[in-house]
Order: C-alpha cells, then structure tokens, then sequence
C-alpha cells in the first residue's frame, strides 16, 4: 500500500497506540477527517431519508415525528459535527504546520485533547438517538425546546462539549501562527489559508463560549425548572433566540472562512498565479470575522424586534457582504493570464466560486428587511444555507481533499474520476437545491413534513438532484478508497505549488522536514519562480 | 389593484405586496447581472489561459486600484439603495394604519383562532374584507408559531405571553393559504388555515351567521359544522381510524379505557370534560396532545357538538 520515504508520518511509530497517543499534528489531521468525514456520510444519509419522504407530499415513508427528528438530527450532525470542525481541525492540522514551515502546532497535547473531546462529544449527542432522538430543530428554539419530552438535554450537552474541541483548535492555532513561522515569512508572506484560519481560530475562541453558555442555561431551565426562557416560567423565549444567534452567526463564517481560505489556494496554484489582491483578501478575512459578531438580529426580523434594531442588523449584515463580493472578484482576477489546469481540485474551486455566489447573492434577499419577511423560514433559506455550506464550504472541503490528498496519503486518485464526479456533484447541487429557492419564494415553509400539492413537482425534481449528488458521493468514497491501495505514488509536489507543505515529502517524514526551514520565495511567486509539476514519482 | 410579479412569486393581493415584490425583481436582476460576470470571468479565462505544456512564469500583476476601487463602489451603491428600499417597504409592514379592523389571533399546537370584534370567532380560517387595513394582535397560547400568508408577503412571529402584531389590507376577494412557518413540533406542516377575502357585505353576513351561533338549524346540523370549523376533524375521525385522537364513529355510550387503567362511560358529561379539561381523563393510547376550547366554544356550541356526536351512533 505504502511507497513514501521510510520514516513517513503513517508509518513511524507503528500500533494502534501509537496513533491514539499521537502527539503528531498530521496524524491527528488525519483522525479528525476520518471522523468528520463518517458524519458527513451519516448526515447525508439522513438526508436522503428526508428527501425521499419530500419526494411525494403524501405522509408516507416515515411519521411526523421520525421526520422531525431526522432533520434535527441531520442539522446537527452536519453543523456541530462535520462542517464546524471539517476544514479547521481537519485540513488545518494537518497543513497548517506544514505550511508555515513548522515541526507541529503549539501546544500537540491539548491538539489530542481537542480530538477525544470531539469524540465524546459526538458519542453524547449520538446517545440522544437512543433516547429516543430529539425534535427541536438544530436551533432549540425555546419554549418548544424546554417542553418537548425528547433527549434535549443530552443534544445539547453534546454539543455543549463539542464546542471546546472547538476552542482548543482554535486557541492553538493562533499560538501556532503567532510564534511558529519559518525564519522570513512575515505576516504578510503567509499563504492566505493561514490568514483563513487565523481569522476563524479568532472567532472560535470568542464566539463559542457564548453557545455554551446557552446550552447550558437551556439545560439548567429543563432540569432544575429555572425560569429563563419559558414564558410559562417567566422567561423570555426571544433572549434565547438573541443569544443562540450571537453565536451560531459568527459560526457560519467558521464554516466559510476556512473554505476561502482553501479556494485563494486552489486558485492560485492551478491558474500557476500571484494572486490578485493579497492584502484585500487576508484583510476582509479579518475584517468579516470581526463584524460577524454585530448581525446575529438579521435572524429576528420577523420576531417582534423594534424596527430600529432591525435596521441597524439589516445594515450591518450587507457590510459583511461587501468583503465576500469583493474577494469573488479578486478570484476570478487571479486566473486572468494564468495557466489555467482543470484538475479536479480546480473543478471543485470553480464550483465553489459560481456556487458560493448564488449562496452570497441569496442572502442580499435576507438582508434586505421588507424581502426576508416573505422569505424568512421558508425553503429559500433552506436553499440559500446549502448554497452557502455546501456549494461553499463542502465544495472547498472536496477541493483540498482532492489537493492535499496525494500530502496525505502519497497517492495520487484517479484524475478522470474525480473530474466525472466533480461534474455530478455541481449538477446534482443544483437540481437538489436551485428548485428549493423557487418553492420558498412561492410560500413553501421549512420544516414541513408533508405540503400542499403544488409544490410537488419542484419537490420531485428537488429529490432527484439529491439522489444524484448521493451518487456522486458514493464514487468519491470508492476511487478515494481504492487509491490508498492502487493509487500512483505521489510525487513530492504534484500540482507546481509555491507553499512550503509541498517541500516535505508525501508523506512527510514524522517531523515534517529534514532540515530548518527558511521562506525563499513567497507563497504565490509565479512569475518568479519557475516550477514543475510531476505528478507521479519518476521511476 | 393589480400587481404584475415575478413568475417566482405568489400571486400578489395586499396593498405591501407590490412593493416587496418590485425590490425582490430588482435584487434579483443586479444580482443576475453580478453572477454573469462572475461566471463570464471564469469561462473566458478557462478558455483563453487554458495550461498547454509546461506552465512557465505568469503575469505579475496583482492589484489594480482602479479595478478594485469599480468593483467594491459599484455593489456599494446597490446596496445603500436595497437596504433604503427594504427598510422603507418594512416600516410601511409594521406601521397599522388607523381604523384599521381589528381581529385577535391566538395560535396554538396546532391550529389557529381568529376572533372578531363583536364576538364572532372562527378556527382556522380567517374572514376579512377586501379593500380594508385589518390588524392583527396575536398571541400563542404554548409554542412559537409564524403566521405566515405568502400572498399578502406578510410574516409574524407568534409568541406566547407577548403580543406581536401585523397587518395588512387585501387587494382581491378570493381564498389564500396561511401556514405556520415556525416550527411548533409533531402537526407543523398540517397547522394550515386560509385568509378568505370576502366583499364588505359578504363579511358583514358571515359576522352576524357567526355570532347568532347557527340560528335556523338544528343542533346537530349545528354540530357537524362546528366539527369542521373548529378543527374536531384534524384528529377525529368519524370512519373509526384513530388519528391523534379517538375516531368518533360508534363511540357514544361505550365503555372506554382510560390511560390510568380505569373504566368510564362516554356520556355527555365525559364529552363536555374532553372538550374544556381534555387532559383530565385522558383514552388509553394517546398523547395528550388535544388543546382546551375553554373560551373558544360557548355552551350552545358544545352542546352542539355533543349532539352531534351522539347522533354518529344512529347512523
Ligand atoms: C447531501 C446533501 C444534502 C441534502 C440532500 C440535504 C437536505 C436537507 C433537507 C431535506 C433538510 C430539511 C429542510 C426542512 O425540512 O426544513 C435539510 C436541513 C438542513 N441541512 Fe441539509 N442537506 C444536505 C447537506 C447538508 C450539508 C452539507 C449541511 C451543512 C454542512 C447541511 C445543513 C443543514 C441544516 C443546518 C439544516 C437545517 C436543519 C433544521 O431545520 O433544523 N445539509 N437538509
Ligand atoms: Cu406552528
């Protein structure tokens, strides 16, 4: 199976302990995918189930309750489990060290730590499915969330400690970015994907403390009947509604922050180009992070806020929006007089680019306060959160998947499948997820198990997209599989990418490099620096 | 008044409605416009810089103020301009204007009640009349609920122990569909009613056959109206399948099972206690999910749906 160097990461030390007690950033990267990526394949299951219950508005596959808990399940699963920690404590560990020329993150214990953490977190939000599953939404809106008799508690305790796994990525990262730089790589000398995933470290370190706070004061109300959110006891259920969204909105740019960060990298390397507007694009990183804190009310239009809090939400939620438009811009500038490849990861990137648009655009209707109140909780958003999330994030994920894949595992996939299934995946999107916006303008709610019959057909066409992108899904599982057996051994930088992971060998040896590393050239000199690509290892 | 909208949209039939839609149509055009040059961009480049052999040293450019300063002023206008327009178009949506009709909504798990200024009320469909403001003061009476109608582009959060309050002024008579559109558990999708617009005089008619509390016909007849209007049907049936409640077909009389072991006749008294205090004795094998109609019915209405229940035992 293997053909890297003799001391590679996968294999020195050997054992299953010497993984569980790894103190290793890419080894633990490759755990944290593992994990994210099971969730990931369960979510989408969950799904499916949905989507073949929607497929017909009779009431047929499954009861209104089990819908209700899939899709709560299914919310969960995919924000606390995959998408949150995906990109971050995935893709991060292991390329981040590598990239700033470093031997490991700051503090590799509490990275360890943050795993297990992520683990038992998980196992106690999946116990809540043997309790019976929960039917509140992802959200816990109260005061159904304190008076349903599903597992609550157990949920939200699980994502109660999911939330530090997420802390402690976070914090370790900014310490690593901080201090660990190779000799020469001043800040502004940083790959972009380090600048990404400092601007989210930033907000999972100061946002998700507020979620758990909630979580537990929601868990405090249920068991010891503390009065406050539940009106019945003299609560408010809207205070829950404001702190739920003073983080969960932040937490969308930890869900798309890291999947701009992977795109400015894609791009540049397979268009062979400096990238257009550096500082513009690490700049907004910073900037978004830190005005994501003020538009948690654009959430609340509809919620019997003043209308002068609105105001100022709807305002500050399109000064957000400006930064993102503009470093779409700065993408497509960057592939002007390139040397555009449309390798797989690229394929992904593009995808990203017009579908992370539509996402971006979308939500100007949100913003926009006399639209969203027509719109809001209608399978618009539905459609405009899977544009955003899985046109931009997933499809950043798959991107640099595909991209530090042959890092990874020193394999190359099979380039013509991964075109083929790129192809499905960005149709299958669609077809799922385009239908839904229309059926949201026309009235559709979210959250309905069963609808009126004119909706139908979109709901029909709406499947059909998703059986697609399942399929898609299933060939990606399979040539990814089958390349860590039969793939080509990679060679040490197959793409022609300026980024010091790519001096390390794939694999990397267990301390990254063999010598102390030094910036020579920024991460994006192409037309300084000339390189090759050879993908495979010359025999 | 009538609005042409976009093909997307539901049809338009209240005064706001034309508005929300003309800045939607408007987002929706810059919005295409800003996605063709995205994508305009990204094919052109693909084809003309496609890599052909070996990559070589690339164009160095990387920052064109000009360029930078067309494409962040250009979206910053639009949107100084959307934001003003929707801000504008919501103050009008939350602003009632005077003299406008004004109708209790209380949502519950999972149905609504509409009640009327003189005492008329009525369960899931809400009678208005055309051409006039009608306010809204609405209150749950357990969940958070939305009450959302996409034709009038009209959408509140229902809250329990807060009153929130909406309003607005249907252009055509006709029947237009109203959801619950925040999530409330188990019934969301069927907590489904309809705004009927009706002429002035049409509603001045179904006031008075509300309020005189089905005058001219008899209990039963009385009865089998109100097991419809006020949502009996959701869960009871009357063909003996059990829904979230006991079907009534056969049940008058019998002895009954109760959750707690014990044994009951269905008589009047147990029927009247079902209706205000449901979960008093509550039937083997069912949630207690029946809300209360303490204050929706009156008596001559429960007696009437006594009737009629009884009367499904001769048949
Ligand atoms: C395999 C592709 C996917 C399909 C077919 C799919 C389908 C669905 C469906 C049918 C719903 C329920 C909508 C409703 O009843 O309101 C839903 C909700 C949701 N999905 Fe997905 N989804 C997919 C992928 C994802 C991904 C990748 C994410 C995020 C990373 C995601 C996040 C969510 C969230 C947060 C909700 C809301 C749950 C709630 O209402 O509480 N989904 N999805
Ligand atoms: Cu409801």
């Amino acid at each position: 199976m293997y053909t890297g160097p003799e001391n590679s990461y996968l294999k020195q030390p050997r054992g299953l302990k010497s993984w569980l007690l790894t103190l290793d950033h890419k080894r633990i990267g490759v755990m944290y995918l593992t994990a994210i990526m099971f969730f990931f394949l369960v979510g989408g299951l969950l799904a499916v189930l949905m989507r073949v219950e929607l497929s017909s508005p009779a009431r047929d596959v499954v009861s209104a309750e089990l819908y209700n808990r899939l899709f709560t399940l299914h919310g969960a699963i995919m924000i606390f489990m995959f998408i949150i920690p995906s990109i971050p404590a995935a893709i991060g560990n292991f390329v981040l060290p590598l990239m700033i020329g470093a031997k490991d993150v700051a503090f590799p214990r509490l990275n360890l730590a943050s795993w297990y953490i992520y683990v038992v977190g998980s196992l106690i939000a999946v116990a809540s499915i043997l309790q019976g599953g929960v039917d509140t939404g992802w959200t816990f809106y109260t005061p159904y969330s304190t008076s349903t008799n599903s597992a609550v508690i157990t949920l939200t305790f699980g994502a109660f400690v999911l939330g530090f796994s997420s802390i402690f990525t976070g914090l370790n990262f900014i310490v690593t970015i901080h201090k660990m730089r190779a000799p020469g790589m001043t800040w502004f000398k940083m790959p972009l994907m380090v600048w990404g995933l400092y601007a989210t470290a930033i907000i999972q370190v100061l946002a998700t403390p507020v979620l758990g706070i909630t979580l537990v004061l929601l868990i405090f109300e249920r068991l010891f009947g503390i009065g406050i959110f539940d009106p019945a006891m003299g609560g408010d259920p809207v205070l829950y509604q404001h702190f739920f969204w003073f983080y969960s909105h932040p937490a969308v740019y930890i869900m798309i922050l890291p999947g701009m960060a992977i795109i400015s990298e894609l791009i540049a390397t397979f268009s062979h180009k400096r990238i257009f507007g550096y500082k513009a694009i690490a700049f907004s990183s910073l900037g978004i992070a830190l005005v994501s804190f003020l538009v948690w009310g654009h959430h609340m239009f509809t919620s019997g806020q003043s209308e002068l809090a609105a105001m100022i939400f709807s305002f500050l939620t399109f000064l957000v929006g400006i930064p993102s438009g503009i470093k779409i811009f700065n993408w497509v500038a960057t592939m002007y007089r390139g040397s555009i490849s449309l390798k797989t990861p690229m394929l992904y990137a593009i995808a990203f680019l017009l579908l992370f648009t539509i996402g971006g655009l979308t939500g100007i209707f949100l913003g926009t306060l006399a639209v969203d109140v027509h719109l809001h909780d209608t399978y618009f958003i539905v459609a405009h959160f899977h544009y955003v999330m899985m046109g931009g994030t997933v499809m950043a994920l798959l991107g640099g998947i595909h991209y530090w894949w042959p890092k990874m595992w020193g394999k190359m996939y099979n380039e013509t499948w991964g075109r083929i299934t790129a192809v499905l995946v960005f149709v299958g999107f669609n077809v799922a997820f385009f239908t839904q916006f229309i059926m949201g303008s026309q009235g559709m709610p979210r959250r309905y198990y069963s609808y009126p019959d004119q909706f139908a057909f979109l709901h029909e066409v709406s499947s059909v997209g998703a059986y697609i992108l399942g399929f898609g899904f299933l060939i990606m599982v399979i040539y990814l599989i089958h390349s860590l057996y039969r793939g080509k051994p990679a060679a040490r930088n197959p793409w022609g990418a300026l980024t010091m992971e790519w001096e390390a060998a794939s694999p990397p040896t267990t301390h990254n490099f063999d010598k102390d590393m030094k910036l020579e050239h920024g991460p994006y000199d192409f037309d300084r620096v000339e390189v090759e690509d050879e993908e495979m290892v010359k025999a | 008044m009538d609005t042409v909208s976009f093909p997307w949209l539901p049809s338009a039939a209240s005064t706001t409605a034309a508005d929300v839609d003309a800045l939607f149509n408007f987002i929706l055009f810059a919005g295409l416009a800003f996605f063709l040059i995205v994508t305009a961009g990204v094919i052109a480049f693909v084809l003309r810089h496609r890599r052909r052999g070996k990559a070589g040293l690339t164009y160095g450019k990387d920052h064109s103020l000009a360029l930078e300063i067309t494409w962040t002023v250009i979206p910053v206008i639009l949107i100084v301009i959307v934001f003003v327009w929707g801000f504008k178009g919501y103050m009008r949506m939350n602003v009632v204007p005077h003299g406008a009709l004004e109708i209790k909504v209380t949502a519950q798990k999972w149905f609504w009640t509409f009640d009327h200024p003189d005492g008329a009320n009525a369960v899931n469909e809400l009678v208005v009349p055309v051409g006039k403001p009608v306010k809204l003061l609405m209150s749950s009476a357990d969940v958070i609920h939305s009450f959302f109608v996409p034709n009038f582009r009209v959408k509140m959060d229902v809250l329990p122990n807060r009153y929130t309050v909406t309003w607005f002024e249907a252009t055509a008579e006709g029947v237009y569909p109203l959801y619950c559109a925040e999530y409330c558990g188990k019934g969301h999708s069927e907590m489904l009613a309809a705004v009927r617009v009706v002429s002035d005089s049409s509603y001045q008619a179904w006031l008075n056959a509300n309020s005189v509390m089905g005058a001219g016909l008899t209990l039963e007849q009385y009865g089998a109206q109100l097991y419809t209007t006020k949502a009996c049907v959701t869960c009871h049936s009357l063909d003996g399948t059990a829904k979230d409640g006991p079907s009534f077909k056969g049940r008058f009389g019998t002895e009954i099972l109760l959750s707690d072991g014990s044994r009951l006749l269905m008589d009047e008294n147990y029927m009247r206690e079902s209706i205000l205090d449901p979960r008093a004795k509550m039937a083997n094998g069912f949630q207690p999910v029946m809300p209360t109609f303490q204050g929706i019915l009156k008596d001559r209405q429960i007696d009437a749906l006594i009737a009629y229940i009884k009367s499904l035992n001769q048949k």
